[in-house]
């Protein structure tokens, strides 16, 4: 790690005030994103990555939700910032692509006008001028005819093209961290792969850190430099991509790779059934006693059913949350 | 073993060349009606025992096959057989003993349960449906067996959906599924909804169901590599047709059609730097109500030339049970680029 990290998360807490019980989404996770980096967040549904996400933009509202911890951005902790200095972040220096881009996108105001609509306010663009670098994101975005998509609706649009638009508008203000939250699940595979070799080949234009959150292995191998492993709240394990891919050291990461089938098994004759996690994330509400994977880990112990693993250096960059990974001698 | 097609004798379902039509209205007075191809002759067979995936994109008309199939839209044109029993024209009546048979698995395991029904009763509806328990004791055996194939506990049945995680509503789904003793099960994009330790659960126990019971099953998807996991044979649909057809091992080793080439090789690998060559396509998928001429899938195709445009390919043998429709596999076409 070189110089001081373009983000950088502390002891992030969230946690949500429900009727029944407090749901504590995130536990004290900390990683840091370095500038030009694309760091993946990966997890299961609950796991707690779009809440950390949704709160380094702070668009949780508070209450139900309680946050504590700091998140630096350049240095500056956002949490401590009053609203309006939080604007001048979002969409500028810090911006975000949505899973679904038929919901995120405003149905009533031409895509032109959305894009034009961060120049604005961030740039202090006229509408006139605004357009144009419409037109030029569109272009950059890889979408035909942008004099004229720029006039169109979202409702005229295919679904990998207003995940493309969603890029543009994202991309207007070149930010310095591009958040990603699962930008490919809802679009077909040909044109995954086409929003994934953009995400790649803009990222190269642009610069931007990328922070990226998907629950698909496939997606983390193509794209990420660096890998944090989410489970209930927590992270378990961190690492760059090829030493994760190589040698998972938690037994959650292990068990994910196992439960993914491999396209092209059928060549080493794959009749293998599919290694399964036995039974599911734990209830949030409540203080987890011990390791967090204790009830679903094929080599628990006594020793993890009452002590919380404390997150170690395991590898060089390689971080794991487990009494029992192994530990290399050159690890820090 | 052998993942090639069962002999004939064992077919439980064939379809011959199935058309679904939606006609959009579009001019005043019904003039220029637009029709909406959804799906357009499609024909195919699945044997007992036999897992057949039909895979595509979304649009490609998977999902309208499954509910022509169940008759929860009427074919437009096409014959559906049954056990050597026609059933795509019987009517609601008649066709009603014999939808035991054909059983479906949703892809959404929360919109999919009624809210307001208990498993038991959940459950029990199909089996009662079609009298298929002779007392109530045996009702009671039929549920406890139910729940054992699934692996949910027998105190579960007592509870309502929401008490349940997505993955045991989807096992819920599926038993429901198996209280009608069908031949065959439709999984409609059965296991897409679901987290990925959640979905290795399901695909296993629809993998061992399979097995155990000797199901037919037709296994819609767009996810490869779950399909190349349970499939005997697959089908790729591209704007409501099958483009290649054949055993697992052919169709994933050495497809002959380039979009199920372009499919296969978008498929992003959990394998960093698996260095591999990435067939991207161009575009997107065309309108199914105005679709290219020629072959279908031209517009998007790396290797499409002059006869593509004009001349609709057939879905030609290029393998033992291995079919694809695309001109290149003709002797006489231009080489294909390497």
């Amino acid at each position: 790690m070189s110089g001081a990290p373009l983000l950088s998360i502390e002891n992030l807490q969230v946690h949500f005030r429900t009727p029944d019980g407090v749901n504590r989404a995130v536990d004290g996770v900390s990683f840091a994103i370095q500038s030009g980096e694309t760091l993946a967040i990966v997890g299961e549904s609950g796991c707690g990555k779009s809440v950390t996400s949704m709160s380094i933009l702070r668009l949780l509202p508070e209450p139900p939700a309680r946050i504590a911890g700091a998140i630096k951005f350049e240095g500056t902790n956002l949490l401590d910032l009053p609203n309006s200095a939080m604007r001048k972040i979002r969409g500028n220096d810090i911006s975000v692509i949505f899973q679904e881009p038929m919901t995120s996108l405003n149905p009533v105001l031409t895509v032109g006008r959305q894009i034009g609509e961060t120049l604005r306010l961030h740039q202090g663009l006229g509408r006139r001028e605004a357009e144009e670098r419409a037109i030029e994101m569109l272009t950059l975005v890889g979408i035909p005819e942008p004099r004229r998509r720029v006039r169109e609706y979202p409702h005229q649009l295919s679904g990998g093209m207003r995940q493309r638009v969603m890029i543009a508008i994202a991309l207007a203000c070149s930010p310095k961290l591009l958040i990603a939250d699962e930008p490919t699940t809802a679009l077909d595979v040909t044109i995954q792969a086409q929003i994934l070799d953009l995400m790649r080949d803009l990222k190269a234009r642009v610069g931007a850190a990328i922070m990226l959150i998907t629950h698909d292995l496939g997606v983390v191998a193509e794209v990420a430099d660096r890998v944090v492993v989410m489970y209930a709240g927590r992270k378990v394990e961190e690492a760059p991509v090829r030493d994760l891919f190589r040698a998972p050291r938690h037994p959650y990461t292990r068990g994910l790779m196992g439960a993914v089938p491999k396209l092209g098994a059928v060549e080493h004759g794959a009749d293998a059934r599919l290694a399964e996690i036995p039974g599911m994330v734990p209830s949030l509400k409540g203080r987890i006693e011990g390791c967090v994977f204790a009830g679903r880990c094929p080599d628990v112990t006594d020793l993890c059913r009452a002590y919380a693993p404390a997150l170690e250096p395991k590898a060089p960059g390689h971080l794991a949350a487990c009494h029992y990974a192994p530990k290399d001698a050159l690890a820090a | 073993m052998s993942a090639t097609p069962a002999p004939p004798a064992r077919t439980l379902l064939e379809v011959n060349d199935l058309k679904k039509h939606f006609s959009l209205g579009g001019g005043l007075f019904g003039r220029s009606t637009r029709v909406l191809k959804a799906v357009d002759g499609l024909s195919f067979t699945v044997a007992r025992g036999e897992t057949l995936s039909l895979v595509g994109e979304s649009g490609c008309g998977k999902s309208t096959v499954a509910k022509a199939l169940m008759r929860l839209y009427a074919p437009t044109a096409g014959q559906v057989v049954l056990d050597g029993r026609r059933i795509d024209d019987l009517s609601a009546g008649a066709l009603r003993p014999l939808r035991r048979h054909i059983q479906m698995v949703f892809q959404d395991p929360f919109s999919s349960l009624n809210p307001r029904m208990r498993v038991r009763a959940i459950l029990a509806e199909p089996i009662r449906n079609f009298g298929l328990a002779r007392n109530a004791a045996d009702l009671e055996a039929k549920l406890a067996s139910l729940m054992e194939r699934v692996g949910l506990p027998r105190e579960a049945l007592g509870r309502f959906p929401h008490e349940f995680s997505g993955g045991q509503r989807q096992r819920i789904g599926i038993a429901r599924a198996l209280a009608a003793e069908p031949d065959l099960i439709i999984c409609d994009e059965a296991v897409s909804a679901l987290d990925v330790s959640v979905k290795a659960q399901i695909v296993n126990l629809l993998r061992d169901l399979q097995r155990e019971l000797d199901l037919a099953m037709l296994f819609i998807s767009h996810d490869l590599a779950i399909v190349e996991h349970m499939t005997h044979r697959v089908a790729v649909m591209y704007l409501g047709k099958i483009v290649e057809i054949g055993p697992r091992r052919d169709l994933f080793l050495a497809p002959k059609h380039p979009y199920t080439q372009a499919l296969l090789s978008a498929v992003p690998i959990p394998e960093p730097g698996a260095g591999r060559t990435r067939i991207v396509l161009k575009g997107d998928v065309p309108s199914p109500i105005n679709p290219p001429s020629g072959c279908r899938f031209h517009t998007r195709c790396p290797h499409a030339f002059d006869r593509c445009r004009t001349e609709v390919p057939g879905l030609d043998a290029v393998g033992t049970g291995h079919f694809a429709a695309c001109h290149l596999n003709d002797a006489a076409a231009p080489a294909r680029a390497a």
